[in-house]
């Protein structure tokens, strides 16, 4: 590997994160603000939801943020510059293998969910108020927990970018990240499904459900969650499977 | 030392629609909805392609859209996976030695594909970047290129709003900003104007005059004629004609061309036309005659003798002088421009 051209290349990226991040920040922030005060304080509030609801939520919230960021500061440029424009052109032609520009962008996105994930919690929690219930005694697995999910959903977001086109972004969103969003246990545990057994299985196909179960986990310890160790292996599981789809699509999308 | 370039026997079968970049007009063609459970169409871009360009050369490849010229500059630089054959920049196989195939080489490709995340500066330091050269090295070759492509106004703008012009201007100082050893310009003054058109082959004459190899794709025979040493003809992915523009032209038989329509086109016409002293050949075409002699206007009248003597009548003229673009007919039967 030429790390010049590696490093030349991850500067890129962060230069351009750089010049847009307040669109960035209103992307990735807004929405799961907007929950956040909706569910864990007018339902709270108003007595529809209990107040431990609060603890549950935020960690969904953390990892639901991450993903989102990660998939899309991956994908959504990917789309474009693979378009008519072939805007990629010219880092495909730097003097490395084009593997690593994939790689490149997988480490570029894992960055921008983790510091996604960072940039949340303190105004989540600041809008969730007293009461919340959230432990730091695990941060270590937090912190082991929060990397394997931004690997995932860049990883994720690498496939995704190199397998749509333009005018299927809109689908995109309907039929894989909706759908993904619901059934990604960010706003209830995994356990509360329970009543619903096929779906409780179903969703265990979505990495979203080990990203919000694996920080609840370790967060939020008090509340029902599916066990920390095979949140763990799952996800290093789903990483190294999605970062290989990524390579392999990225492959195939940049040479003809 | 200046690097050559070497293909031997190159062939691409697209299995699937090829990238905008290379695919031209003939190419296009066949893909669209297919039935279901159709195998996807086989197109053959190159069948068999073999060049050799020496360093230091400016070397053409000269063909209608979807000859097969943007696949080979495709190949060359990496961005597509031959089918069978090989390829080479100096040494170096460009498909099992990418990265140091990469590092000699510049492109300029058909459309601009500039990052619009960046202003034109930027485009030209992040380049520099990549090919590992030192911040201040970078600062001063960008401004020294955005100075001479004329882009010194603009140069701290998003590319996005440029003119085409300017875009084919910045991706070709983008393409120079590393001083690559080989140059590859993919049709580079399409949809330019007459003087940036001008400008543009300066420079790559003075570049030239460094050293440096550069292969120009083109269907423009005027450029082909005004910068190229030697030429390369293709068609159907093949070499049909290779040499020196002068010595392309020569070797049209007569060099003139006269296409020429009656009203009918008996063989005693073809019979008479091809007795007249200085026509060297006489092909019926469709509907016309093309008649190939070594003069042009002064053939006209023993022509209109032949006619009436056949009893036709002569209703179109045209005459060319010797050029590229007769070559091209006479090899092919079909006119560059179809």
């Amino acid at each position: 590997m030429n790390g010049k051209t590696f490093f030349a290349l991850f500067s890129r990226d962060v230069h351009v994160a750089r010049r847009n991040l307040v669109a960035t920040l209103l992307q990735t922030m807004l929405q799961p603000l907007m929950f956040v005060f909706v569910f864990g304080q007018v339902l709270t509030r108003t007595g529809m939801m209990s107040a431990s609801y609060k603890g549950i939520l935020l960690p969904g919230i953390i990892a639901i943020s991450m993903t989102m960021t990660g998939v899309q500061a991956v994908a959504m440029p990917l789309i474009a510059e693979f378009q008519f424009t072939r805007e990629i052109e010219d880092r495909l032609l730097a003097p490395i293998r084009i593997e690593w520009l994939a790689v490149e962008k997988i480490l570029s996105g894992t960055l921008h969910a983790l510091v996604s994930g960072a940039v949340v919690t303190l105004p989540a929690r600041w809008l969730l108020g007293s009461g919340l219930g959230i432990s730091t005694d695990h941060l270590g697995l937090v912190l082991l927990i929060a990397v394997l999910v931004a690997l995932f959903s860049s990883a994720g977001g690498l496939t995704l970018g190199c397998s749509v086109g333009q005018t299927q972004i809109g689908l995109m969103f309907s039929i894989i990240l909706a759908p993904m969003m619901m059934f990604g246990c960010v706003y209830y545990p995994w356990a509360a499904l329970a009543s619903f057994p096929v779906l409780q299985k179903a969703v265990l196909i979505n990495p979203l459900v080990y990203a919000s179960e694996g920080l609840r986990g370790t967060l939020a310890p008090q509340y029902p969650h599916i066990s920390t160790g095979a949140i763990i292996a799952v996800l290093a599981l789903m990483d190294a499977a999605l970062v290989l789809a990524g390579l392999w699509r990225f492959g195939k999308k940049s040479v003809s | 030392m200046a690097v050559g370039i070497r293909t031997r026997n190159l062939r691409k079968v697209y299995s699937s629609p090829p990238p905008l970049a290379v695919r031209g007009a003939a190419l296009s063609g066949g893909f669209g909805k297919k039935p279901k459970g159709a195998k996807p169409p086989n197109v053959v871009a190159l069948d068999g392609l073999s060049l050799e360009v020496a360093g230091g050369e400016i070397f053409g490849l000269l063909g209608p859209n979807g000859a097969g010229k943007s696949t080979t500059v495709g190949i060359l630089t990496t961005r597509v996976r031959p089918s069978s054959g090989e390829a080479y920049i100096g040494e170096f196989d460009v498909w099992r030695q990418q990265v140091q195939a990469k590092r000699l080489i510049g492109v300029v490709q058909q459309r601009p594909n500039l990052d619009f995340s960046l202003t034109a500066r930027e485009i030209l330091l992040f380049h520099g970047a990549y090919f590992g050269m030192a911040s201040h090295e970078r600062q001063k070759r960008a401004s020294e290129l955005l100075e001479r492509f004329q882009l010194t106004p603009r140069a701290d703008d998003l590319t996005r709003g440029f003119s085409g012009g300017m875009m084919q201007r910045l991706s070709l100082a983008r393409a120079m900003m590393h001083d690559p050893q080989v140059l590859f310009l993919d049709e580079p003054s399409t949809g330019l104007d007459p003087q940036t058109r001008l400008l543009l082959w300066a420079i790559i004459r003075e570049y030239n005059a460094r050293g440096k190899t550069i292969l120009i794709t083109t269907h423009n025979m005027e450029e082909a004629d005004a910068l190229c040493h030697r030429l390369a003809i293709v068609d159907h992915g093949k070499v049909i004609a290779l040499g020196t523009p002068a010595e392309l032209k020569a070797s049209i038989p007569g060099g003139y061309l006269l296409q020429l329509r009656f009203s009918s086109a008996p063989p005693a016409l073809i019979e008479r036309l091809s007795r007249i002293p200085g026509v060297t050949e006489v092909r019926p075409n469709g509907e016309g005659i093309d008649v190939y002699a070594d003069r042009g206007g002064s053939l006209i009248s023993e022509i209109v003798a032949a006619a009436a003597e056949s009893s036709v009548e002569l209703r179109d003229v045209h005459i060319s002088e010797p050029s590229l673009e007769n070559l091209f007919l006479h090899h092919t039967g079909r006119s560059l421009r179809q």
